[in-house]
Formats: C-alpha cells, structure tokens, sequence
C-alpha cells in the first residue's frame, strides 16, 4: 500500500464550510485557558515555577509584556533570529531547545492561557490528585455472564435436591426390602461394603444415570455457551508492543492531556496512534539515551514507522466515532479504555461487545446541556417522560448509527 | 383530478407484449446461469459446490472455534512525520481541475489520510459551476488503474527516466540537425502554461509543429464561427432548436448545458410562482439523450442534415423576410412550427447544430444571425477552447508521415491510432518515423507502437492550470504524490527542450507574475479558479452563404431509402479515453440502458425490412455492419425513436490495448467516419449494408430486468398549458373502493405511522429537468463502494447500481391500435426517472424481514443492516420500486470480478466510512447514511443544528441540473420543506401511490411544453366508455 507519508503536496486545504473550526473570539477566559494549557502546553511547562522541560510559567505576566508572549509562542524561532536578548539567552539557558510554534493559537487564546497561569498562581489548587474517573457507566460486560451463572446455580441445586430425594427413596426402599426374612445378617455388612454396594445399586438405577446425564449434559451446555460468548472478546488484551511505552508514567505521573498525543480524539473518528514526531516535541530533549527512545530515532533514521500492536479491534462493519462520544458525549476517556493512567502496558478493558455497547446507550443520559441541537429533541422529550433523555431515545439502539 | 391514459412501456418487446418478453417478465432474474452451472466454489480454490454445503458447514464451526483460541494481530502504523494538514479519519478537500483533452471540469478532490477517492463540483466556477459529468466523477478510478504505465519504456523494455532522456535528446537533436521535421500531436490543450511549454520545446527545434486534433472533432463550428468555439448560454433561450447536437449528453460541454437547459425548464406550482418554459426542438438521426428530454422530436437521415439546416434557413428567412438560399426541399415533421417559434421568440432563439460541415455550420451562424442569437444566446465575445483540434492538420500529418517526410513524432496523451479515422494508415506509417514518444499513460494503440513511452501523470497527480473559456483560468494541484513512476508530460517537454523539469515551479513562476504574488497564488490555488473575465467584442462572421449552400446541395440529399451509418457518442463511455474504467463501462447508456459494449441500433420498421425478428433482453442476433468494404459484426437493437434506414453505433468502443475492462469489449467504430469538406463526419452515407450474421448474442442491458407490473401511477406528465391551468394536471390520484364509499389511496392505512422528532430526511427528484445524464449513478457509485459485477452478471440480471435512471417511452396509443403504436414506436416519448430506495414509511421490506435486519429509524431512512442479513431476499421480493440489490457472489474477492476491488490499488477509491459488503447480503440505497451521520456531527461538535444544504447525498450533490434537493422535511426553513410545501398541492407525487407505502421520495410531474392533445385524448376516453 502507498501510504501518504511521502505526500509532498500540502497547498491550502480546500476547507468545506463543515468543516471549518470554530474559533472562540472571547478574550482572557481562563476556563478556556486551561483546555488549551492541558492540550498544548502541559508537555513541557507548569503552571508553577517546576521546571518540566521549558521554564515553569509561574508569574509568566509579569515577566513578560503580552505582545511579546503572543509572537513568541506564535513562532519562537522567529524571535531568537530577531536577536532578542531575553528570547536568546532563554534558547541558551534550555539547551537550546527549541519550543513548539503555536501559529494556529488567536492572541485572544493565549491571553486566556496567561489568565489561567495568572489564576492558579493566585488560588493554588490543592495538589492535584489521581485523575478523577468520572463517567456514566462503570465498564461492565459481565451482565450476560452473570446472568447464566444464576441460572446453571438454581439448575445445579435443584439437581442436587433430586439426588438427595431419589437417594432417601432408594435408603428407604433397600430398607423396607432388608426387614424381610433374613435382615439380620443386613446389619452385620461393613459401613464400608455397604456404601459399595449401595453405589453399584445406585450406578445401576436409571433415574440416577439419566439425572447424571443431565447434568453433565448442562455443564457442558455452559461451558459451550460461555465459550461461544466469548468467541472474539479479547477483554484483557494486553500485547507486548515494540516499544515499552508507559501510560503509567506520561498520562498517570505526568498527566500529559490525552489529547496531546491521541490528536484526533476530540475531532474524527479515530483517536490515532501518535506519530513519531509527536514524541519527538519531548524526546529531542528528555532521556535521548533510553534503549526505548533510541527505538524511535531508528525508525526516524530508517525512515520505517513504528508498528504497534493494535489493542482494541471493532469489527470493520461497525463504525465508532470518537469525536461523537468524547467531544459531544462528552465523556471521559476512562469510560470505555478503563484507568488508562495506571497502566504500564495497555489493555483493553471493556468488552467491546454490542450487547456492551447497547447497553451504555441504554443507560447513558445525552450530554445536552448547552447544546443547541438536542434543545428541541430535550423540549419534546420531557413532554412525554419524566426521566431525562438517554441515548436510546434518540435513536442510540437504530441498526444504521453504527452499521453503514 | 386528471389521470393519465398515456400508455407507458420501456422496450419493443414490452409494447409489442412479444411472447419471450412475457415469459421472462415476471422472473427478476431471467434464465441466468446458477452459481452450480457456472461452477463457482463456495471455497475459493476449491471444487466444494452448494450440495456439500453442510460439509462445509461442520469444517467451518470447528476451524472457528479454532480460530477463536487467537485473535490475529493487527498493527497500527501511524505516520513517523504527520504532515500537518492531514488528521487520519478526517476528510481533506482540494480544489483541482479535470481536463481530458478538451472536456474540463472544475472539482473538489476529497482526500483521506492522502487518497482521493471522490470527485465533487466546485461551484466557485462560473465556467462549470459545479457540475460534473459522469465521465467526470468516474475520473477518481482511473487515477487507481493498475494497467498504467509504471514507469517509462524504451522499446516495450522497462527503462529509468535519465536513460530515456538522454537518448531522446540525442535523438531530438539528430533529427533537429538535419531538418527533419518534428511534430507533436495531441488532443485539444486547455492549458496556456502547457502550451507555452510546448513553446519552449519548439524554440528548441524549430522544426517541431503542434498538430492539434479531437476524437470528437467539432472543426466544422470552429471553422464556421471565425475560428472560435463561441460560449452557449441555453439559459436565456427561449425556443431551443438543435439539429443534430446533444447538447444535454455529449455535445462540447455537456454539464454546463445541461444547467442552463434546466434552468428555462424549471417551473413552480406556488401561486404567481414561474410557469414558463423554453421550448426544445429537437431534429436528429438516433434517439439521443438530448432528443429524448425535447418537447417536438423528429428524425432525419444523416444524407439529409445539411438540407435540414437549410430548410431552417429559409422557413425563417420567409418569416422575418430574409432571401431563400435554395436548397433541395426536405420532408421533416416539426420544422415550421419551430421556425415559428424561433421568429416569436426573437432574441432568445437559439439554434445549434452537431454537423461537422464548415458548410452547415455557417448557415448555422447565420440563422442564429437572423434570430438575433449572437449577443444574447451566443456570447463569441468569450469563446471556450473546449476544442481547438483541426481536422485538416491532422490529415496532413498523416499525410506527411505516409509520405516519410517525418523525423520524430511525440504523442501528448493522444491515441490516433484507435480514435482518429485514418488511423490505421497512421500505424502503418509510424514505422517510418525514426523517433516515435508517446506521453500516453499506457502502452495503448498509438503507444505501443512508439519506442519512447514518457507516461504522464494522473491529472490528480499532476500540477496544471486551464483555460477552458477565454479570461476563466482553472487550476489542477495534486492530490496524491505519483502513484507509479510517471512523470508529467510537461516536465518532459522542458526536459528535453534542455530546461529544468520541474513544471510546478515553471507554473507558480508563471502565476506569481500574474497574481502578483506567492499568497496570491497560493489562494487561488485554494479556490480553484481565477477569472478576470476578458470580454471582446465580436463580429458575426460573414462567409459565404451562397458557397455553403452550393456545397450542401452537392453533399447532402433530400430523399434516400439506402442504409445509412450513424456514429454517435454515447454519454457514458464518451470517446473512450476511460474506457478502461469499469465504472464507466457498467454504467447504461440512458436511453438504450445497454453497458459493456457498443451494438449496431436500427428502427422497428427497419428491424422488419432487414427481416430481423424482435429481439429479446437475453439474446438477439449478430448483424454484420459493412461500410464501403469494411465490416464489423455486433449484437443488434431494435431502437425506438431512430431514423428509418439507418444503422447506429457508437464510438468509444473496441479498444485493443487499453485494458482488462475495455479490451475486446464492442467494436472500433471510428474507421467507417466518412469525410465531408475536409472535417470528419460522424456518419457515412456510402455502401452500408446490414446482414444478420446467423450467430447469436447478447447485450448486457439493464431496462426490462424488472417490469411495472401494469400499474398506472409511476411517471406522471402533462404539458404545459394544461398546468398553467391547473397546477395538478397530470397527477394521478388512485382510489380505493371501501365499505364508506371511494376514498383516496393515500387515506387508508393499516400502519400507524412513524413519528420523527429529530430529522425527518427526504428527497424531492423533478422529472422536468432530470436528463438521464446518469453523473448520480457514478457518483452514487464512488461513495458507497458499490461493486461492478461485470457484462455477464449485468445479463445475468445481478447490477448492483443502488441508483438507477428508469427510462421509459410512452405513447397516447391504445394497445389494441396496431398502426398507432407502430408509429409510437417510430418516435415515442421519453422519459427519466431515477429510481432508488424510495425509504418507504410502510416499508413492505421491513415487515418480511425474518432476521429484522431492515428496519426504520427515527429519521425516516429505512435502515439496512447487513451483518444482520441472512440472505433470504423475501425484502428485494417484497419491494413494490425493486431498488434491492443482493450480493450473488463475492465481488472483491474473486477473480471473475476482476475490477477495482480485487488488487490493492483499485482498493484505494473504497470509502473507508462505508462497509464493503459480503456475499449473501441484500444491499440498497442508505440515503447516504454515513454523510447523514458525519453532518450531524459536525452541527453537534458546533453545538448547533445541521444548516439546510450542507447535509447532502451523493445523488444530489453531483446533479448537473439541480433535479435532485435533499434535506431535513423537519427543518420549515429548509429548500425541501419549502419545495413540498408548494408542490403538494401541485405536481408532486409517490411512485404507485395506491399501494400507500408512503415513500420519503417525491417526484415532480414531467413537464412537456407541447400543444395540448385534447382531441385524442377524449376520443380515448370516449372508446374506452364504449368498450
């Protein structure tokens, strides 16, 4: 296959007004500020004075007028050719390390940023803690399991009580036929032979032999179905991969956004594995010597990409929008990938099952607030229902939302 | 209430009621061969047949639960340096220019992760304005064909572009040295940087000559009009008359055409709403696609068409008291009225012509010249360039190179040998020539006789600018980065004039200037096109009428009852030079609805006089076409609608060396073309003799696979004065009878109904200016990953085509009316309707589903599911309108269907957002769900509702004439809702109404603007009541 990758011919992209992204005009809000900090900037700076890769930005508005920030993170480059004197002995206090252009980031936006340093600089949150899994449903994909395992118990049990009953009736009935003539020599039978006997009796009974068949016969039903449950759920996946990659250590210790990796997640269909350039934004400064980072500079070097192992397979017939569920639904990552932050090797944690799927689409509530497409559709809803509109009542559980 | 007594039919043998046809009517798929007889395996490579199916069955649930023990492994490889602009899963969209030979279009490339894989309008353009051919749309494949050149030749032998280079310079500059003459012979050159390059390499050796020639010449207009190709506006007619033209198929531009044409035929039922339409005339030898959309038709023989013009001339000229110009008198229905008519309409006339005869084109000029046409209709202050080829240096080209007088020969993308007359003679000559290059993209007729093939570049791959209309530039960027080690012709030019190769340096060099600017340039290279407009002012021009007319007479007779040949384009395959597409060649020409092939067409009553039986859809006869000594054989159609004594064949078929698509398929018809006044002529009127060969064969055609079972109600028409009286004319209202008396079929129900709170999605189609040009079907096509299934699965009754254009033919005579229908056949009316999955609100396939995998959503689409199917085709049984379409086989998989989705190149066009689906599955029209569901998207990430029109499906976005509005029935601002709102109370209606299956598509009543046949129409009722 050809791949793009040698795709020399970037000339203006032909936007479709569908396509074109919105840019927010309003000036200094940090709430925006901290979506783009976490997005952009978290890979190399604090907030605080902690040096990460770049400076810690603590104070940042008083170190430097905003019109300089703004052609400084529009492009760095520009003003250290300038010749300007802070931005030149910056280059050179940080091993002349060159920081990441942002020309797509309105002044509006950065002056959010600088607002949003400023307010964490003033209100210190408290540390921040362990990434707060929030999310509708916990990953549940046992429902199906669970209920079988009821259903084999009740069935087990009452197999257990009819052994028990045709056990007691055939005591009773030996008993009855010992009292005849010659009993007393019944008694003087060793415990031992006795329960031999008894169990050839019982071997030779057909009410036992039909009762074991039966149950052998459901047991191995069981195991059938859960098998055939299982035929294609890899929940627990965990491949090895070519390289030894620590979500632990950059989304968990580091709490990069997901997003600064992941980079369509919030905007197409796939999330996207990163490509190698991206973990060069860090890795021309950080650990350059690491066996596993050297992997990288070969394939750069070879001009080969990295193949990863994929982890989580949807069949080719269902599509899954990522954008549709995070950007929208406006769900955590967490929801479906599990505590991605404690992972040292990735593993799938849902089922990934349809039944798993319709199941969230069941329960989940649509995150229509402030979303002028479900006003009407949440208007025409409560008429009729007290509960708050679910997925499903939009048409989460329609054939032709996943299959086309 | 006005029901409609037309009787409709869509082949002889329907109206005829022939006794084959009845027996296969009622059976979907025929008489086809099953998959046993044809030994297809259930295992590929293997000989396991349908009855060791359960064998099958027990190996594949064991190696299952093998399999299941390991998943395999997939890998995910991401970029290791992502261009910015691309996102994987994120559609790009580029702005470029389609140019073969002269035919141009404006487009948008949809790019993902790199890949083209849809061609769309750009309405930016005021030249194309959107609108694309389905030549057009099927360009995206042709990028992906894995028989093109992979690199360049020398002597058939792979060779490296250094080493070409260099012996064709050496070889350049032997033949420079010594004097030999040099040329380079190509199509029609939209492009000025192009041709400035050109320029360049003939500075160099200044012996070299641009010989410029059109498959489809038109020299004969150019000739006429002073040597410009004028603009046509069909927009501001109001009586159209062509003689000859298919303006609306193939003429010179048909797209845009087509646009303006509908623009005069579109009318509103709203009150005070447009109720005026142009008038089509329409005179010609073969039922085209433009003759079948014309109010008047009528046909004359090829021997009669330069008196036909003249005829033109004089009623005219009698009229606003202009000389006759003689002329043998010519019997043709109609002519007067539309002289008539032309006069009334003074100033918005237009008159054009399809003739290549300089002798007939100029009694064109000046007709258009006594109606006042130029300045209004015809704007010559503007020329196009669509075609800038001249038959007279052709011939001399081949002339000279009969002659040995040739030293080198470079072919740019042009393939004389197959489509020019003489090309024959041409093969026989290239020999002769010491240095032969082809720039070709494959080793075709012409290149595989050159020992330099120089492949170019893929317009998609290709940096270019055009000119299609004088002042209106277009711009080609690429979309991918060369597939096969091709280079662009340009390139080569410069390469070998000694310059440096690269051409999109040459041509950002040569626009900075003009734009001033490198933002400048790189904006219009996102908008696509830069039009400085570059009005001149223009003389009619003044040749001489009384040599013309001299010359006509001499040509051209009034009567004749010998055989004549027509040779015609057809619009689908055009000249050919995509005949290797598959797309193209599986899509039915509109109104034979024949693919795979070219065939010999000839009228009913000439059908009998030749004593060729009727002919029936599996098998018909071979006929043996001789022509002057030359012969051709090919399978044979009786064509309603066509001149008696006459044979018709179409071009753009035979290709040799093309490629698995298009070899062998049909026959080369070029070499009959004849020669009048030095232009080429697509007709000859020499010794044509049509013989029944003995031998049968057959014709892959998709109409008469389903028949309309005798009910009434599935196209609606009427003319116009009976509507500007009553804006309901023509729609039939069925009845039922029940226990409370007649009610209106649309009133009872069984089913509840369905209620939409989100979308209501829903389509509106208007059959007054759909015109069959079929660019939805390839369009559809192109975005839903449908499968070609190859000529004898389209015999076989198994074309997957979601969208289908229905034809359908139809007279006001009775059944019982022999003499009456023997003339309907003679020149029946036509007409079009696309016909899809009508997304029914009481599906009659979702209630027969035993699996529910077609079920209704919320949004009004009927939803088909094909993980869930399980092939039991009770829904396609089920279907009143039989758009299902079942997967027989497994068309990317196996070497019978060896099209685009069976190599890895070919798999690149596949929409990624689009299953491709299995054997064993029904499949139909999801309204195209996907863009459904990415467009609703797009408003939910901008937290806001979808705005009317940037939804739109594939069928509607690629119409030409804008028959087509799609839309959300729920959003009162949206067109469609507005449309509806009118037309309910006028012309629109459901197919088969009286089956109430309440279809989301609504057609608008066809609009003829004839005079009203009252008269017969009563006498009809009349017998009826008697009978």
């Amino acid at each position: 296959m050809i791949t793009m990758k040698r795709l020399k011919v970037v000339a203006l992209m032909a936007v479709l007004g569908f396509f074109a992204s919105v840019v927010s005009v309003k000036a200094q809000d940090p709430a925006e500020g901290e979506q783009i900090f976490k997005n952009n900037c978290t890979s190399c700076h604090a907030a605080t004075d902690e040096v990460v890769i770049g400076p810690g930005l603590k104070g940042i508005s008083q170190r430097r007028p905003i019109d300089w920030l703004v052609k400084w993170v529009h492009n760095p480059q520009a003003v250290i050719a300038s010749g300007d004197k802070y931005a030149v002995d910056l280059f050179n206090k940080y091993n002349k390390t060159q920081m990441t252009a942002f020309p797509n980031l309105s002044e509006g936006q950065i002056k959010s940023v600088v607002a949003y340093i400023d307010a964490q600089a003033a209100a210190p949150v408290p540390t921040a803690g362990a990434v707060t899994a929030a999310g509708a449903a916990p990953a549940e994909g046992s429902a199906n399991g669970g209920m079988m395992q009821y259903i084999m118990i009740a069935l087990l049990l009452i197999m257990v009580l009819v052994l028990v009953a045709l056990l007691s009736i055939v005591s009773s009935l030996s008993k009855l036929a010992s009292v005849s003539p010659d009993s007393p020599e019944a008694q003087n039978v060793p415990l031992l032979k006795r329960l031999a006997e008894n169990g050839k009796k019982l071997a030779a009974n057909s009410a036992f032999k039909t009762g074991a068949a039966l149950l052998i016969t459901l047991l191995i039903g069981k195991a059938t179905i859960d098998a055939a449950y299982g035929v294609g759920i890899h929940q627990g996946y965990a491949p090895e991969q070519p390289i030894q990659f620590s979500h632990k250590l950059h989304a968990g210790q580091y709490q990069i956004n997901c997003n600064y990796c992941h980079t369509g997640v919030y905007k197409g269909k796939g999330a996207n594995i990163p490509s190698a350039n991206i973990c060069m934004n860090c890795h021309n400064a950080i650990k350059r010597e690491s066996p596993e980072i050297q992997k990288i500079y070969r394939s750069l070097e070879k001009d080969e990409p990295i193949q990863w192992v994929r982890v989580h397979n949807l069949p080719d017939l269902a599509y899954f929008n990522h954008s549709q569920h995070t950007n929208v639904g406006g769900l955590e990552c967490t929801n479906c990938h599990g505590e991605i932050a404690k992972m040292e090797v990735v593993q799938q944690r849902s089922t990934l099952t349809m039944g798993w799927c319709i199941d969230c689409h069941r329960k989940t509530d649509v995150n229509t607030k402030g979303n002028a497409y479900y006003d009407k559709l949440v208007e025409l809803h409560s008429k009729d229902h007290k509960e708050p509109l679910k997925v499903q009542n939009i048409g989460g559980l329609e054939c032709s939302k996943c299959h086309y | 209430m006005e029901n409609n007594t037309k009787r409709y039919w869509r082949g002889i043998e329907e109206l005829t009621n022939n006794a084959e046809f009845v027996k296969y009517a009622h059976r979907e798929f025929g008489d086809a061969p099953t998959a046993n007889e044809k030994g297809e395996a259930l295992i590929d490579g293997t000989n396991t047949v349908r009855r060791d199916f359960l064998k099958v069955l027990g190996f594949g649930v064991s190696a299952v639960a093998l399999a299941a023990c390991e998943a395999p492994v997939k890998k995910a490889i991401p970029y290791l340096n992502k261009p910015e602009d691309v996102e994987p899963t994120i559609a790009n969209w580029y702005a470029s220019t389609f140019v073969d030979g002269g035919d141009y279009a404006s487009v948008l490339v949809k790019t993902r992760e790199g890949r083209p894989i849809k061609i769309e309008g750009n309405k930016a353009s005021s030249v194309s304005k959107g609108a694309l051919s389905a030549r057009v749309q099927a360009s995206v494949l042709s990028l992906y064909d894995n028989e093109k050149l992979k690199g360049a030749l020398i002597s058939g032998k792979a060779s490296d572009w250094a080493t070409a280079d260099k012996e064709i310079i050496a070889e350049l500059g032997k033949v420079a040295a010594r004097g030999g003459q040099i040329r380079i012979v190509s199509n029609t050159i939209l492009s000025p940087t192009t041709k400035k390059v050109i320029g360049e390499f003939i500075a160099k050796y200044p012996t070299a000559k641009l010989v410029t020639y059109d498959a489809n010449s038109v020299s004969g207009l150019v000739q006429a009009n002073g040597g410009i190709l004028p603009s046509f506006d069909f927009s501001k007619a109001k009586t159209i008359v062509s003689i000859g033209a298919d303006f609306l198929g193939t003429w010179i531009a048909p797209s845009e055409f087509a646009g303006q044409w509908a623009k005069t035929r579109r009318v509103s039922s709203a009150e005070g709403g447009n109720k005026e339409m142009s008038r089509h005339y329409q005179f010609e030898t073969i039922m085209s696609n433009t003759g079948a959309n014309a109010d008047y038709r009528s046909t004359y023989k090829p021997s009669q068409e330069g008196l036909v013009v003249a005829a033109l001339y004089n009623a005219i000229a009698s009229k606003v008291g202009g000389a006759n110009i003689g002329g043998a008198a010519v019997k043709v229905d109609h002519l007067d009225k539309a002289a008539a008519d032309l006069v009334a309409t003074k100033g918005a006339s237009l008159v054009v012509s399809g003739s290549n005869d300089p002798a007939v084109q100029t009694v064109v000029v000046a007709i258009n010249a006594l109606l006042g046409a130029y300045g209004t209709t015809i704007d010559a202050g503007n020329p196009v360039n669509y075609r800038q080829g001249s038959d007279a240096e052709m011939t001399a080209f081949i002339n000279e190179a009969k002659a040995g007088q040739i030293g080198a020969v470079v072919f740019y993308n042009a393939n004389p040998v197959y489509n020019h007359p003489r090309g024959a003679e041409l093969a026989e000559a290239l020999p002769k020539i010491g240095l032969t290059i082809s720039t070709n993209d494959r080793t075709d007729e012409t290149g595989s006789l050159c020992k330099y093939s120089t492949p170019d570049s893929h317009y998609l791959e290709s940096w270019n600018d055009a000119e299609p209309k004088r002042g209106h530039f277009s711009f080609t960027q690429p979309t991918i980065s060369t597939i096969f080690k091709t280079r662009q012709a340009q390139s080569s030019f410069l390469t070998w004039a000694g310059l440096n190769g690269d051409y999109a340096t040459y041509l950002e060099n040569a626009w900075t200037s003009v734009l001033g600017g490198k933002v400048a340039w790189s904006k219009t290279l996102h908008d696509g096109v830069y039009e400085p407009g570059a009005g001149a002012s223009f003389n009619v021009p003044q040749t001489g009428l009384a040599d013309s007319v001299a010359s006509i007479s001499k040509n051209y007779k009034a009567n004749s009852d010998k055989m004549e040949l027509a040779i015609y384009e057809k619009v689908t395959m055009g000249t050919g030079s995509q005949a290797n597409n598959p797309w193209l060649q599986e899509c039915p020409e509109p109104v034979s609805k024949a693919c795979w092939g070219n065939y010999a067409m000839v009228s009913l009553a000439t059908a009998k006089k030749l004593g060729l039986d009727q002919e029936i859809e599996l098998d018909t006869h071979e006929v043996e076409v001789s022509v002057n000594g030359k012969s051709v054989k090919l399978p044979f159609i009786v064509q309603p609608g066509q001149a008696n004594d006459t044979v018709a064949i179409a071009i753009g078929y035979g290709r040799t060396k093309a490629g698995k698509s298009a070899n062998e398929v049909g026959a080369n018809i070029y070499p009959f073309a004849s020669v009048i006044n030095g232009n080429i002529a697509f007709s000859n009127t020499g010794d044509v003799q049509v013989k029944a060969t003995g031998k049968s064969a057959q014709i892959a055609r998709t109409q008469t696979h389903n028949t309309v079972m005798a009910r009434e109600a599935v196209v609606q028409e009427t003319v116009l004065s009976a509507y500007k009286k009553n804006v309901e004319a023509g729609r039939f209202k069925p009845t039922v009878s029940t226990a409370e008396g007649k009610k209106t079929a649309t009133d009872i129900s069984l089913w509840n109904g369905h209620k939409y709170n989100n979308h209501a999605w829903g389509m509106v189609i208007d059959l007054n200016t759909c015109t069959g040009c079929s660019a939805c079907v390839v369009s559809c096509n192109a975005e839903n990953n449908i499968a070609v299934v190859g000529r004898q699965e389209v015999i076989n009754r198994r074309e997957m085509h979601w969208m289908r254009i229905d034809r359908y033919y139809s007279s006001d005579a009775d059944v019982e009316d022999v003499k009456g229908l023997e003339y309907a056949s003679e020149n029946p009316e036509v007409v079009f309707q696309p016909m899809l999955c009508q997304h029914c609100n009481n599906a009659p396939c979702e209630t027969v589903c035993p699996v529910l995998a077609t079920t209704h959503s919320t949004e009004g689409l009927n939803q088909m599911t094909y993980n869930r199917c399980i092939g039991t085709r009770y829904c396609a049984n089920n279907c009143p309108y039989k758009v299902r379409r079942f997967n027989w086989f497994r068309y990317y998989q196996t070497d019978e269907y060896d099209f685009q989705f069976n190599n890895d190149l070919g798999r690149m066009v596949i929409n990624p957002d689009v299953t491709v689906r299995s054997r064993g599955v029904m499949e139909k029209c999801s309204m195209c769900v996907q863009r459904i569901q990415a467009g609703k998207l797009e408003a939910k990430k901008e937290k806001r509702r979808p705005k009317d029109g940037e939804i739109q499906v594939a069928c509607a976005q690629s119409c030409p004439t804008n028959a087509i509005t799609f839309g959300d029935m729920n959003d009162e601002t949206s067109e469609i809702s507005k449309l509806l709102e009118v037309e309910h109370k006028g012309r629109a209606f459901g197919v088969i109404e009286e089956i109430n299956v309440k279809p989301n598509i609504s057609y608008l009543v066809k609009i003829r603007n004839k005079e009203e046949k009252v008269k017969k129409e009563e006498a009809a009722v009349e017998h009826k009541e008697h009978a």
